[in-house]
């Protein structure tokens, strides 16, 4: 069980505390109740959780986050990102309102209020990761707010006290007309403002959409919710400030800064586990290494281009042939399999310099051989697209990494057309996407592209939810998405899986 | 010694760093040489009505002639180094700047780490240059005879040290006044009379419109009260809101003022630049009752935009109705120059006829769409959305007019006459000329610019610093008193 003094990271509440109430205080640390299902975030959690808890939730808030971050990369409309959000924020991170009368209200509150200031903690050290999280975060909660309760929600907002004047009758009147041009009235539409200072509402001012005057703007009803977006932004941007500047007394507490570290790692391209699940495809019948040229059209670039590579050299250097063997070994390839294709691939090579020198690297990848600790955890995982991102750039000779990464943008477009990918708006955005280094994004917009007829067809039948559509952030996935997709209707391959799909 | 360095901001010109030597320039830091005693700063004794007492005096600007007269000939330049520098030692009224940015009379780091940007002779251009006093700026203006230099943000620490810091986040711009720019470069479409960077009284109308209608929005919609427009020497205005709100804004809010002053989209491909929704916002609106009267005379009279042959497609153009654009097209044809004052009456003649396929609230929006394309400012926006943009100072020379930046009166805009500002060789023979009647006036001895066409520039700019100045201390004042035991942290 841990217990993290909160107070610590948040000197605005620490100098808040009245010293007059502070001997009556009763004692911290307990459960907080929950009233309403959206949150400000103001106050830090108080109660203890367990380490289990602190990472999980984590790494939940995080994958809901990543995703949006993914809609918006991939341009995609309000609407659209709704719509693909639902799945994975019920899945991840459900928030349930009131009405709907659920049991687990408070936990479910509780783990968003978590989740959300162990983020905090993880991205305020650069001011690159705060203005990313601010964002990503102020997505969140308009996503959220649109979909809250009417009534829930009206009694959220009140209960923020935001200092918003109303525009009283006298003013109406005086200004009437201002007010209905500069805000355009809607038939039927209560005709209520508010009046608060222009800074707090700048999208508004600079698209003139208020009516302006001495310095206040004059916001009608319905931009409530930009007026509560804003000033969520703009709390939580100033909370971050003053939890970065806290932030160096954190490291005192040396359990946590390794999570927080790996949190913020991941947030460069989110991270994936392998799951065991990847490799067992219902209708795909036993992988044998003659099989894998035909199934090489289902891998990604990464190992379409190892694979490509192999046959043109009959050869991989190091790097190049651990990649490889353990996404072979991910899609259910076995040991002795594996040893066939290998052999077989390197055509040129005598049986004893293979035996020599190639066999044993192959059988400790997949745990048969090396120290108890490599042989229990049946030898490495396959690698996921963070770990394939982050690691050097390949030399000369070398083919490992990813191609949107390692690649000019000359030779990925060349790679791109030759495996069929020749649409020249996808191309564009694709160069776009590595430019600003989202790998992972391109590499998902070629994978929606070249299964884009499929895609329509499980989300029009209903047969897949957004979930099992949802970013691919490891090469295995991409394959067995592949496949399943190019293979709907042959026997029960419409299921993607019994269970889990991916482990956290 | 500190180093002055020059790191490029633009693009042109091409800047020089590293061939200036800095080895003899005096040191801005306080301590050294120059003098710059404390009782100077604290000395009681001053005369000016409007800063009663403790402001600090800047002796060497106090200085009067005892520099020998300048000569100045029918063929001096306003360039050469000698009236550069007779001019900052003589004219320039750096008191009133260093109040102005320093918004009190006591020395502090609003002035003190304020970016200053040199634009040196040879074209070299030093950034990060601060000043701790008035004098210390006056100082290196007289050492380095810089043609011009800008201003910029106050940081969060003294700009020259900015390297020393261990943190780059340490050294962040912090304030600065909002601005913006207008120059007649951006109206070459519509302007007629003159091109490139020649003005005439006839276009300077394009400014004085710009500044009416920026002015008011400032004001009524935003509330600002202390506005300085500056005549940039040539072709344009600069304005600098200096409300404390104003020069707190961040980046974000100087976007959504710049947004919701802009109007014009569409830069120089032809068609229509002007796309609005009905009714008008109120800031439009405003706006369109100040520009239709400059409509008449400034740009159908002045301009005659559509009086040449080739012109008048793009007026016909930005009329939607196509019954009525065919019936002006050949009452056109057959008489191509006639004026645009006929034009524009030609319009609503022939919708009175029934030319029209539309309806009336349609020409008429579109009309208003063309006043307001002929009219409305044209900001160079990206000036006034980032805190940290420089801008150059108010009363430098500008170097290829040889005229001085002066303040504009906004309640007397109509009548500001640029082609009537001083230039530099002019100011300086004023001084000269004055040099006779010294002593007349009663034992009080004039500072240069008082004998001068400078003067009635150099006050009003006085009277907006004092101003800004009783306005400041009345807000810290205020900050004091209900701010109490919040400020603890
Ligand atoms: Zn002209």
């Amino acid at each position: 069980m841990i217990r993290h003094d909160y107070s610590r990271v948040d000197p605005k509440r620490r100098a808040n505390l009245d010293y007059k109430k502070k001997q009556f205080a009763k004692p911290e640390f307990k459960q907080q109740d929950y009233e309403h299902r959206l949150n400000y975030y103001i106050l830090p959690p108080t109660a203890e959780i367990t380490l289990e808890e602190f990472e999980t939730w984590a790494i939940n808030r995080l994958k809901v986050l990543s995703e949006l971050e993914a809609c918006s990369f991939r341009n995609k409309t309000p609407e659209e990102t709704t719509e693909y959000m639902t799945g994975i924020i019920n899945k991840y991170l459900p928030l349930r309102s009131n009405s709907s009368r659920s049991q687990n209200l408070q936990g479910e509150r509780k783990k968003d209020h978590y989740s959300h200031f162990i983020l905090r903690l993880a991205f305020s050290a650069t001011e690159d990761l705060r203005r990313r999280f601010a964002r990503l975060e102020t997505m969140l909660f308009r996503l959220r707010f649109k979909d809250d309760d009417i009534r829930e929600r009206k009694e959220f907002v009140s209960s923020l006290k935001l200092e918003w004047e109303e525009v009283g009758e006298d003013e109406k009147k005086e200004f009437g007309s201002e007010l209905i041009a500069a805000g355009g009235v809607r038939k039927g539409e209560e005709q209520e403002w508010f009046k608060v200072d222009w800074e707090r509402v700048p999208e508004l001012v600079e698209q003139r959409r208020v009516f302006l005057r001495r310095g206040k703007a004059y916001v009608p009803q319905r931009e409530q919710m930009s007026l509560v977006v804003a000033e969520f932004t703009k709390r939580l941007d100033d909370a971050l400030e003053l939890t970065a500047r806290a932030l160096p007394r954190l490291d005192e507490d040396d359990r946590l800064a390794p999570i927080l570290a790996h949190l913020s790692q991941s947030f460069a391209t989110p991270d994936a586990a392998y799951s065991s699940s990847d490799a067992s495809i219902d209708g795909l019948s036993t992988i044998t290494a003659a099989s894998i040229d035909t199934l090489s059209t289902h891998f990604p670039m990464c190992m379409q281009n190892l694979h490509t590579n192999l046959k043109a050299n009959s050869h991989l250097k190091h790097y190049g042939r651990l990649q490889y063997t353990l996404f072979l070994k991910g899609i259910g390839l076995n040991l002795d399999e594996c040893i066939v294709f290998w052999r077989r691939s390197f055509k040129l090579m005598t049986d004893d310099k293979f035996a020599k020198e190639y066999k044993y690297n192959i059988r400790h990848s997949y745990g048969d051989v090396g120290g108890d600790a490599n042989r229990r955890g049946r030898g490495y995982t396959p690698y996921s697209c963070q770990k394939i991102l982050t690691e050097p750039l390949p030399g000369a000779g070398q083919n490992h990494g990813c191609p949107y990464r390692t690649f000019t943008v000359d030779n990925l477009t060349a790679l791109l057309q030759k495996t069929g990918v020749n649409d020249r708006d996808l191309l564009r955005t694709v160069k776009e996407d590595v430019g600003k280094q989202r790998y992972h994004v391109a590499c998902n917009r070629v994978f929606e592209w070249a299964h884009r007829r499929e895609i329509k067809k499980v989300k029009d039948d209903g047969s897949w939810s957004a979930t099992d559509l949802d970013t691919i952030v490891h090469p295995n996935t991409y394959f067995k998405r592949s496949w399943l997709l190019k293979h709907l209707g042959e026997g029960n391959v419409g299921v993607v899986n019994g269970g889990e799909k991916m482990e956290e | 010694m500190p180093q002055a360095d020059a790191q490029p901001l633009k693009p042109e010109p091409e800047p020089q760093a590293q061939d200036v030597t800095m080895s003899d320039t005096p040191s801005p830091v306080q301590g050294s040489n120059d003098k710059v005693n404390l009782e100077d700063l604290f000395d009681d004794e001053d005369s000016d009505p409007e800063f009663p007492s403790s402001v600090p005096q800047i002796n060497s600007e106090e200085e009067p002639s005892q520099t020998e007269p300048i000569k100045i000939t029918p063929r001096s330049s306003f360039s050469d180094p000698e009236i550069i520098r007779a001019f900052y030692q003589r004219l320039f009224p750096f008191r009133y700047l260093f109040q102005w940015l320093n918004h009190s009379a006591a020395p502090s780091n609003d002035f003190a780490h304020r970016e200053f940007a040199f634009t040196l002779p040879n074209d070299a251009y030093l950034r990060y240059q601060s000043f701790t006093t008035a004098d210390l700026l006056r100082k290196q203006c007289i050492q380095m005879l810089p043609t011009r230099f800008e201003i910029g943000p106050v940081y969060s620490s003294n700009p020259r040290e900015r390297k020393t810091l261990r943190k780059a986040s340490a050294f962040r711009p912090v304030s600065k006044e909002l601005v913006f720019d207008i120059d007649m470069t951006d109206y070459d479409d519509v302007r007629t009379c003159c091109t490139g960077a020649s003005i005439c009284h006839k276009c300077w109308s394009f400014i004085t419109m710009a500044i009416k209608v920026v002015d008011v929005a400032l004001r009524e919609d935003f509330g600002f009260k202390h506005i300085l427009w500056v005549y940039s020497g040539r072709r344009g205005a600069h304005a600098w809101v200096c409300d404390k709100r104003a020069r707190l804004l961040d980046d974000s809010r100087r976007r959504a003022i710049a947004g919701y002053l802009e109007l014009l989209k569409g830069g120089d491909q032809g068609g229509k630049k002007v796309n609005i929704r009905r009714p008008l916002h109120p800031h439009l609106d405003r706006s369109l009752e100040i520009l239709k009267r400059h409509f008449q005379t400034s740009i159908l009279i002045e301009q005659d935009p559509w009086g040449a042959e080739d012109k008048y497609a793009h007026l016909l153009q930005l009329l939607p109705d196509p019954t009525l654009r065919a019936a002006l097209q050949k009452k056109w044809d057959s008489s191509p120059s006639r004026a645009s004052t006929a034009k524009w009456a030609d319009i609503d003649a022939l919708a009175k006829t029934g030319a029209l396929s539309k309806s009336s609230r349609d020409l008429l929006e579109a009309k208003q769409d063309i006043v307001l394309e002929y009219t409305y400012p044209r900001l160079d926006a990206e000036v006034s959305k980032k805190l940290n943009h420089l801008l150059k100072s108010p009363f430098v020379v500008h170097p290829g007019t040889g005229r001085v930046c002066v303040p504009i009166d906004t309640r007397k805009v109509e009548e500001f006459d640029p082609l009537g500002v001083p230039t530099v060789t002019q100011l300086l023979t004023e001084i000269d000329e004055w040099e006779g009647e010294e002593g007349k006036d009663g034992g009080k001895k004039l500072q240069d610019w008082e004998k001068t066409n400078l003067k009635p520039y150099v006050e009003f700019f006085r009277t907006f610093v004092a101003g800004l100045l009783k306005e400041e201390k009345g807000g810290v004042k205020r900050e004091r008193e209900d701010g109490g035991d919040a400020m603890e942290f």
